[in-house]
């Protein structure tokens, strides 16, 4: 059989030795958590507690704020402190709910249930909306909107995309190789929703403990079979993990749903399966330390709300002074201007490099070598979509495919030139995505 | 917040190939060619070698003073000077090579804003203003006092062809023949593009469909039929070799895209055989390429890829 791929892409180098024989553990939270609504793609959820209200784990303190949103769980027990806005990884500030810990941990009861399989549709969509589950991955999509395809029938696959391309990364990887029985409950638990799909667990080649793993356990199930795909960034990016998975393209304008497959993430599927058996919704997340410059690099389970400092110190905190602290993968990771900001649903890593090559690169003009056209994995034009990004010149921005761009860094990190590709093509995107919502 | 630490926009990895390494591989990549042309023409070879690459830095340099943006640093122009010297003879007066050089960097491509901006490959351009300016000094293949053996000086091989006499095609491959100092050996040349292929700075798409679309038209143009001998000479001789791998394949002004890239080395395959076969002249490499660089934009426009995923659903407006 011919190598499951797609065209493009590249081959950094992974760091992923630095964590991934570390066993993932679990941390506890610190004094203040911050919960920021908008962890998710969608309408912010709407505060339903209020200054000086006592919580407890597990209790929703935000609601969904429209049907694409989702709700915000409280980590600890304790008291709210404050509902302001305060600053994320990303850089912006965001209306956040401020919760002191007590450290007594008092649960709200969880709603077990043993035997899931006699749930409903709507049970199972309705169990997931209110536990928060949102695409891990990074891109933050409610699940239960993911889940609420328009003709459920014609959905064919249910891919689970345990591919962990970024480099440095190792939580997912950890998170199979630990709870491979959860990820799997959370795959069935889809399947489902969706009587005519066949589960696909697609694992990149570079993980063949996983992939040996998951085809032993999930040997004898009909609906169920494990991919083991070539490794490349960015063979997890929805698109390519689709055609790497099941030969079919879609383009910016379609969704998954519209050729037939729902695709989530390891973390997501495992919330999935936590929500529906244990009653548990989404308040912890696997999060990968690591880079050059922290002293411990590990995998750690992290209550959403902790802050990155404490995170880091859990981590032994720094080895060297840092230039660079990342949230997320190197690829598509957001830089930080300092760690005093939430863990959030989608923070998959935090990593900290004591050189920051990037910032140390002179651009250069483009000598037209055509690197960014080979690895581009939605096969437009980097360069010159960046010239035309560069000029503000939208009419050629448009007819040479920029809305295609799926900002995966790739052309960037080729670039001998070093020229910022992504981000001049990424910033006419916004304007133009922008533009379109008006 | 006490301490910042330094943002940018993702990705915050890079890759380690630079302008100027890939410039430097160039370099090395030209070199058994040039040291051939030294073995087969003598010292003065070497002479005109560095009378071009001072010629060309030099420039840059001075238009980089002029500008107050230093650009020499990029290897660029010593990658121009040494092409320029490849595609000159040996006799040639130090002060044309050294014009050569001049109108390459300056006229061809700063004039026209610097590194990637120029729609001609700066060489190929001074050797053609050059062949037309001094065309005898430009066409003159022997060589006194250059201590060079009277064998290898002379009428070129594919203008002993032209004229139908035989040549011999050994000597044609290992270079041993009369013509300007780097596109003699083919053997050499060869080399070299094996280092910048396995290197990755280029690969076989226009070289290929270059060197395979010149020879179909020489069987069915050439006016020898399914001669092998002759076929082997025009494509051992007459600097297509150097000009397949080391010109055509120049990035700036070669098509960017991959279907354009096989257009453009049939084009050219077919120029190039049009000039030879049709033309008054016995070559026809340096022509072809320099027009081919002007199709380039046109081309580029009916080979743009189709971006993934787009025969999918109509977008929605």
């Amino acid at each position: 059989m011919a190598e499951l791929t797609f065209q493009g892409g590249i081959h950094p180098y992974d760091g992923k030795d630095l964590t991934k024989k570390k066993k993932i553990r679990e941390i506890e939270p610190g004094k203040i958590c911050v919960y920021p609504l908008s962890q998710h793609i969608g309408a912010p959820a709407k505060p339903i507690v209020a200054k000086g209200d006592r919580v407890l784990r597990g209790q929703m303190i935000a609601e969904a704020g429209a049907f694409v949103s989702a709700p915000v769980h409280s980590s600890v027990s304790g008291t709210v402190k404050a509902i302001e806005p305060r600053r994320v990884a990303s850089g912006d500030n965001v209306m956040s709910i401020v919760i002191e810990n007590d450290g007594l941990n008092e649960e709200v009861p969880y709603e077990r249930r043993e035997s899931w399989e006699k749930l409903s549709r709507d049970e199972i969509l309705a169990i997931v909306r209110d536990a928060g589950i949102v695409g891990m991955g990074g891109a933050g999509f409610p699940t239960h909107v993911k889940l609420s395809p328009k003709a459920p029938e014609k959905i064919e696959y249910v891919i689970a995309n345990c591919a962990e391309c970024e480099p440095y990364l190792t939580s997912d990887y950890r998170r199979m190789l630990e709870e491979p029985e959860k990820l799997i409950g959370g795959l069935k638990i889809v399947l489902k929703l969706f009587d005519k799909a066949q589960g696909i667990i697609a694992v990149e080649d570079n993980k063949p403990d996983c992939v040996k793993l998951l085809r032993d356990l999930t040997r004898g199930e009909t609906r169920i079979s494990v991919r083991a795909l070539k490794t490349k960034y960015p063979q997890g990016g929805e698109r390519t993990l689709i055609y790497a998975t099941t030969g079919r393209k879609i383009n910016s304008s379609m969704l998954p749903a519209d050729v037939g497959c729902i695709v989530n993430n390891v973390d997501t599927l495992t919330a999935v399966f936590r929500a529906v058996t244990e009653g548990q919704p989404l308040m912890e997340r696997i999060v990968t330390v690591s880079g050059d410059a922290v002293r411990i690099p590990c995998n750690l389970k992290v209550p959403t709300g902790m802050s990155y400092t404490e995170v880091l110190e859990e981590a032994g905190g720094f080895s060297k002074q840092p230039e660079k602290i990342i949230c997320g993968g190197p690829m598509m990771g957001t830089a930080m201007f300092g760690t005093d900001v939430p863990v959030t649903k989608t923070s998959t890593a935090l990593l900290a490099f004591s050189k920051d090559i990037v910032s140390a690169m002179e651009p250069g003009p483009c000598i037209n070598c055509g690197r960014c056209l080979e690895v581009c994995p939605g096969r437009v034009m980097p360069s010159r979509l960046a010239d035309a990004a560069e000029r503000g010149d939208e009419e050629t921005f448009l007819s040479y495919n920029g809305m295609e761009c799926c900002e995966c860094g790739c052309c960037s990190y080729v670039c001998p030139a070093k020229r910022p590709l992504t981000q001049e093509i990424k910033s006419m995107r916004k304007l133009q995505l922008a533009k379109k919502k008006k | 917040m006490s301490e910042l630490f330094q943002v940018s926009s993702n990705p915050h990895v890079r890759s380690r190939a630079t302008t100027g390494g890939i410039m430097m591989l160039v370099v090395i990549a030209l070199l058994p060619a040039a040291g051939f042309g030294i073995y087969n023409f003598g010292p003065r070879a070497a002479l005109v070698i560095c009378v071009t690459i001072c010629s060309t830095v030099l420039t840059e340099f001075l238009f980089g003073l002029y500008k107050k943006k230093t650009t020499v640093t990029d290897l660029s122009a010593v990658v121009t000077g040494l092409l320029l010297a490849m595609n000159l003879p040996v006799g040639i007066p130090l002060w044309m090579a050294a014009l050569g050089g001049v109108f390459a960097i300056l006229v061809v491509k700063m004039l026209f804003g610097g590194l990637g901006q120029n729609f001609m490959n700066p060489a190929l351009a001074a050797r053609c203003f050059l062949l037309i300016s001094f065309p005898s000094q430009m066409t003159n293949f022997t060589c006194e006092g250059a201590g060079a053996l009277d064998a290898y000086t002379g009428a070129t091989p594919l203008a002993l062809l032209k004229a139908g006499e035989n040549v011999n095609i050994m000597n044609m491959i290992t270079g041993r023949i009369p013509g300007t100092i780097g596109e003699t050996s083919m053997i050499a040349i060869v080399i070299g593009a094996c280092i910048l292929i396995l290197a990755g700075v280029i690969d076989l798409r226009i070289p290929g469909s270059y060197i395979v679309s010149f020879a179909v038209f020489t069987l069915l143009f050439g006016g020898h039929g399914l001669d092998p001998a002759f076929l082997s000479a025009e494509l051992a001789g007459g600097g297509l070799m150097l000009g397949a791998f080391f010109m055509a394949t120049d990035y700036v002004t070669r098509p960017i895209t991959v279907k354009g890239q096989y257009l453009y080395g049939v084009i050219l395959g077919i120029l190039t055989g049009v000039f030879r076969y049709f033309g008054p002249g016995a070559e026809g490499v340096s022509y072809a390429i320099i027009l081919g660089n002007l199709l380039v934009p046109p081309i580029e426009k009916v080979t743009r890829p189709v971006a993934f995923g787009k025969e999918g659903r109509k977008h929605a407006e």
